[in-house]
């Protein structure tokens, strides 16, 4: 059944399928970022209750929702590349873990900027935003092991496996405002009946949401491709390639 | 419908202005980072292959001459 995703497990084609990709995350990413952004800071209404500082939301909640999708994706990764020995798996989950890790300051920046007006504090050790916390620590620890080893190989078992563990963080972190009493408000958009908030409101939303996946896919794409082009750097594949380029620019 | 009357009004975020362009400003700067440093990463890279390529070509060159070098007769005498 997965029979056509095996020959993507060959660096060649899987730095081929990147180069195919990236044009058709790169214009609609910044068509959504530019519109949601500019959508959402001159357009949506403004709330009732916290009055302009809501705007945040528009980066707080792409943000922080994907610094957790990604996160599982790069945990997905490294099972992968345990299951199936597969180095691009890993290539592709350290490319994932510092875009990741960026996800996850914004996400607590944003969620500073925004606690302080509304409750009076940049921050408090309450169990969403403390999760939070472990989860930039975790992609943190993904990146450090990963350096740490000789032999990439090795690194990406290792940092494999620690991705894997991390993933019990990321139920605490979701379910976090409803098993613990807390500050942070619950959902709003990811409940299964009608989400609670204004239609006018929800779409900048949505569109930056998808705005942000795009980017996240863009910036793991590149650099997926940088981490290919450094551990394949002495096969014939990537001299050739590199010789073509050349031979491009030059004319 | 815009829902500001004029730019400084827009500028003000209805008095959260601090706190809205710092959240919009670290977001741009911080994704800003890391794309420009993913782009220079692969040109140093790419670098770094046409670096050792031109370098294996010098040695094979040089190894060429040497050979080429004491092959030759000897006609000084």
């Amino acid at each position: 059944m997965w029979k056509w995703l095996h020959p993507y497990a060959k660096p060649e084609r899987a730095y081929q399928l990147c180069n195919t990709l990236l044009p058709w995350f790169a214009l609609p990413a910044v068509v959504c970022l530019v519109v949601g952004t500019i959508w959402g800071l001159a357009y949506a209404p403004q709330d009732y209750q916290q009055g302009d500082s809501f705007r945040i939301i528009y980066i707080h909640v792409p943000s922080a929702m994907l610094s957790m999708s990604t996160y599982v994706a790069m945990a997905i990764a490294a099972l992968v590349g345990m299951v199936w020995q597969w180095r691009t798996a890993y290539m592709a989950m350290i490319a994932m873990a510092p875009v990741g890790a960026v996800m996850t300051f914004i996400a607590l920046l944003t969620g500073a900027a925004w606690g302080k007006p509304m409750w009076g504090a940049w921050w408090v050790w309450d169990a969403r935003l403390t999760s939070e916390l472990i989860l930039l620590f975790l992609y943190f620890g993904v990146i450090a092991l990963y350096t740490a080893f000789e032999d990439k190989q090795q690194a990406g078992k290792a940092a494999g496996v620690m991705a894997l563990v991390g993933v019990v963080n990321i139920p605490i972190i979701h379910y976090s405002v409803e098993w613990w009493n807390t500050l942070h408000q619950g959902s709003t958009i990811t409940k299964f009946d009608k989400p609670s908030i204004a239609t006018e409101m929800l779409w900048p939303l949505l569109l930056n949401i998808f705005g942000f996946a795009l980017f996240i896919a863009l910036v793991t794409t590149m650099r997926l491709k940088n981490e290919i082009i450094r551990r394949e750097m002495h096969r014939p594949w990537v001299q050739m390639l590199v010789k073509q380029k050349e031979t491009n620019d030059a004319v | 419908m815009m829902q500001f009357e004029s730019w400084a009004d827009f500028w003000a975020m209805g008095g959260y202005a601090f706190y809205v362009w710092l959240s919009f400003g670290v977001a741009l700067g911080a994704m800003a980072l890391i794309t420009i440093f993913s782009v220079i990463e692969h040109k140093r890279l790419i670098k770094q292959v046409v670096t050792e390529q031109q370098r294996k070509l010098r040695i094979q060159r040089a190894q060429q001459q040497a050979l080429n070098d004491t092959t030759e007769p000897d006609r000084s005498n």
